[in-house]
């Protein structure tokens, strides 16, 4: 009996020891960070310590007085929240109609879609750049270095993963409340807003939020395809490195406000996290 | 009332802009792929060249130089994080007090910008103030560089790999973890048999959907690795941390070689399909058997 107390307590003790030193892995990279952000020049080339008393804050507060950085930021919010919105707004739709028709050809579709997902953003850089600059234009007006571009854009990899994590909250809503609906003489219109909208009202939520994430984090398509009005914080992060090269103060400050919506969002949405990730395959 | 027009109407936006954006790209640069097109050279002009830019790829050593380098950093990432991974779900699957906290920070790295993981990973690694160069030499005696040393830079890769991606390894395999019935594991424990007998013959068994399903994604993702890289070490010293991503960014914006990176555009988007098809029968195949 006491043989196997002192077992649990071991156990006990591991579970926490493990865990522990998890989270003090996952965070020394990101509280490095922010140490690194809150230091002078000179403080920061002295001994590397991880104690931290004074703060900085001109390394956040140039960066943020510079018209250049203030426009990725702006940029960055409005391509975000507009794409976020579009992509929920058009999942929405495509998801109650792959749940409530049997369209022919819905398999193929949904190959396609995981295919938009998870094909290497490089792939797409040049077929992309090529149309931005060359086909798509009216006159002298083409998508490149547009923020319209890069938020039509960014549903490429944001749709599929909304309609993905969507299609299993809109087949868990009961077909009979829409054809009570319907024989009540409710058009689909109103049987979209007044009825699943309202209940699909989570889900939609944490779609907007991670599509938001996404967006706001995409760096790729947007070093390619902007050059000075649409660009966005993650590559003027990126310009730090191979633009200015050496002011490790003020990089450290960009990037730690390009994560604080991780920060903050992490709470609300992380348990939904796997199954956006997986396409709905992992459920919690 | 419920007419097929009505389905496909609600269905149309999606596609169309999907179309535009991800399949029409691709039919352009079929076309472009036969040309030699440098915007930088003395024409600037497309010539046509048949089938060149194909035939130069299968012999090209960046390009098969980044493949393979590319590979070698996927079987690895993916190898370590599964393991890792699964071990940590094991710790996570019993409920504690603090569970919650420690799975929400845990997940934390998941939302973070590939772009911040690597600005944040440069600092820690960069030689001067960074806090690993110095505690490697001062505790260790370890010079690390990994501006200066290809396998330091490509270990630095791959350990950055595991710190983003491994919570979401250990975050799936819990989830499966969590729906396994618990009377086959208790009574083959009744019946004698030890702890390593049934994780062998029963939990990973049980688990092998969610395992598969773990291993592709994380397979997709780690072939396709860009933005950390290219911050932490732009692909450097030499030639050493260069992924397939960062060869064709270099190709297609540093040299604006048109023609020869639409080849390799295809050839790496034609490699992503026959992936994902075959991720996609996994996917089917599971779901028909938990039915």
């Amino acid at each position: 009996m006491s043989r196997t107390k002192s077992r649990n307590i071991l156990g006990w003790i591991g579970t926490y020891a493990l865990w522990i030193s998890m989270t003090l892995i996952t965070l020394l990279p990101i509280y490095w960070l922010f140490v690194v952000s809150a230091r002078t020049r000179v403080e920061l080339f002295g001994r590397p310590t991880l104690l931290q008393t004074s703060f900085y804050i001109d390394n956040y507060l140039k960066p943020l007085s510079t018209p250049a950085f203030q426009r990725y930021l702006t940029n960055s919010l409005i391509v975000a929240t507009s794409n976020a919105l579009l992509v929920a707004v058009l999942a929405v739709l495509a998801t109650y109609a792959l749940s409530r028709w049997k369209l022919g050809g819905s398999d193929s579709i949904f190959f396609w879609l995981i295919t938009n997902r998870m094909a290497p953003a490089a792939a797409f850089i040049l077929p992309l750049y090529l149309l931005f600059t060359r086909a798509f234009r009216l006159g002298d007006v083409t998508l490149y270095d547009t923020r319209i571009g890069l938020i039509l854009l960014y549903c490429l990899f944001n749709l599929p993963f909304a309609i993905w994590l969507m299609k299993g909250m809109m087949d868990g809503i009961p077909i009979e409340l829409d054809e009570a609906a319907f024989v009540d003489g409710a058009s689909t219109w109103t049987v979209l807003t007044r009825i699943i909208v309202p209940l699909a009202g989570p889900g939609i939520a944490v779609t907007v939020i991670l599509s938001w994430v996404f967006a706001w984090n995409e760096y790729l398509f947007a070093a390619s395809l902007t050059s000075v009005q649409a660009r966005t914080i993650t590559t003027g992060l990126a310009e730090f490195v191979t633009v200015t090269g050496t002011n490790w103060g003020e990089m450290a400050a960009v990037s730690f406000i390009s994560l604080l919506p991780a920060l903050i969002f992490l709470a609300f949405v992380q348990r939904y996290i796997v199954m956006g990730l997986t396409f709905g395959a992992v459920k919690e | 009332m419920r007419s097929n027009r009505m389905g496909w109407g609600l269905l149309a936006p999606t596609l169309i802009i999907l179309g535009i954006m991800g399949l029409l790209p691709f039919f352009y640069v079929l076309v472009v792929g036969f040309f030699d097109w440098n915007v930088v050279s003395a024409t600037g002009k497309p010539i046509w060249t048949g089938a060149n830019n194909f035939r130069r790829l299968v012999f090209d050593p960046n390009f098969l130089g980044a493949m393979s380098r590319t590979l070698l950093f996927t079987v690895t990432v993916v190898v370590s994080e599964l393991v890792l991974g699964f071990v940590l779900a094991q710790a996570l699957v019993k409920e504690f007090p603090g569970k919650s906290f420690f799975r929400t920070i845990h997940a934390l790295p998941l939302m973070v910008a590939p772009i911040a993981v690597g600005a944040t990973w440069r600092l820690m690694t960069v030689p001067g103030f960074g806090i690993a160069p110095y505690y490697l030499d001062r505790w260790f005696g370890i010079d690390y560089n990994i501006g200066r040393y290809a396998e330091h830079a490509f270990a630095t890769t791959i350990l950055m790999d595991v710190w983003h991606w491994t919570p979401f390894v250990t975050l799936t395999m819990l989830a499966g973890l969590s729906a396994l019935p618990k009377e086959p594991m208790e009574q083959a424990l009744v019946d004698g048999a030890n702890r390593w007998q049934v994780l062998r013959h029963l939990t990973l068994p049980m688990m092998m959907p969610v395992i598969i399903t773990t291993t592709f994604i994380r397979l997709m993702d780690a072939l396709r690795v860009v933005d950390e890289v290219y911050l932490l070490t732009g692909g450097g010293p030499g030639d050493s941390t260069r992924f397939i991503g960062i060869h064709i960014w270099r190709v297609v914006m540093t040299w604006t070689d048109y023609g020869y990176g639409s080849a390799v555009s295809l050839l790496v988007y034609y490699f992503t399909l026959v992936l994902c098809w075959l991720l996609f029968i996994a996917l089917t195949q599971i779901g028909r058997q938990q039915e």
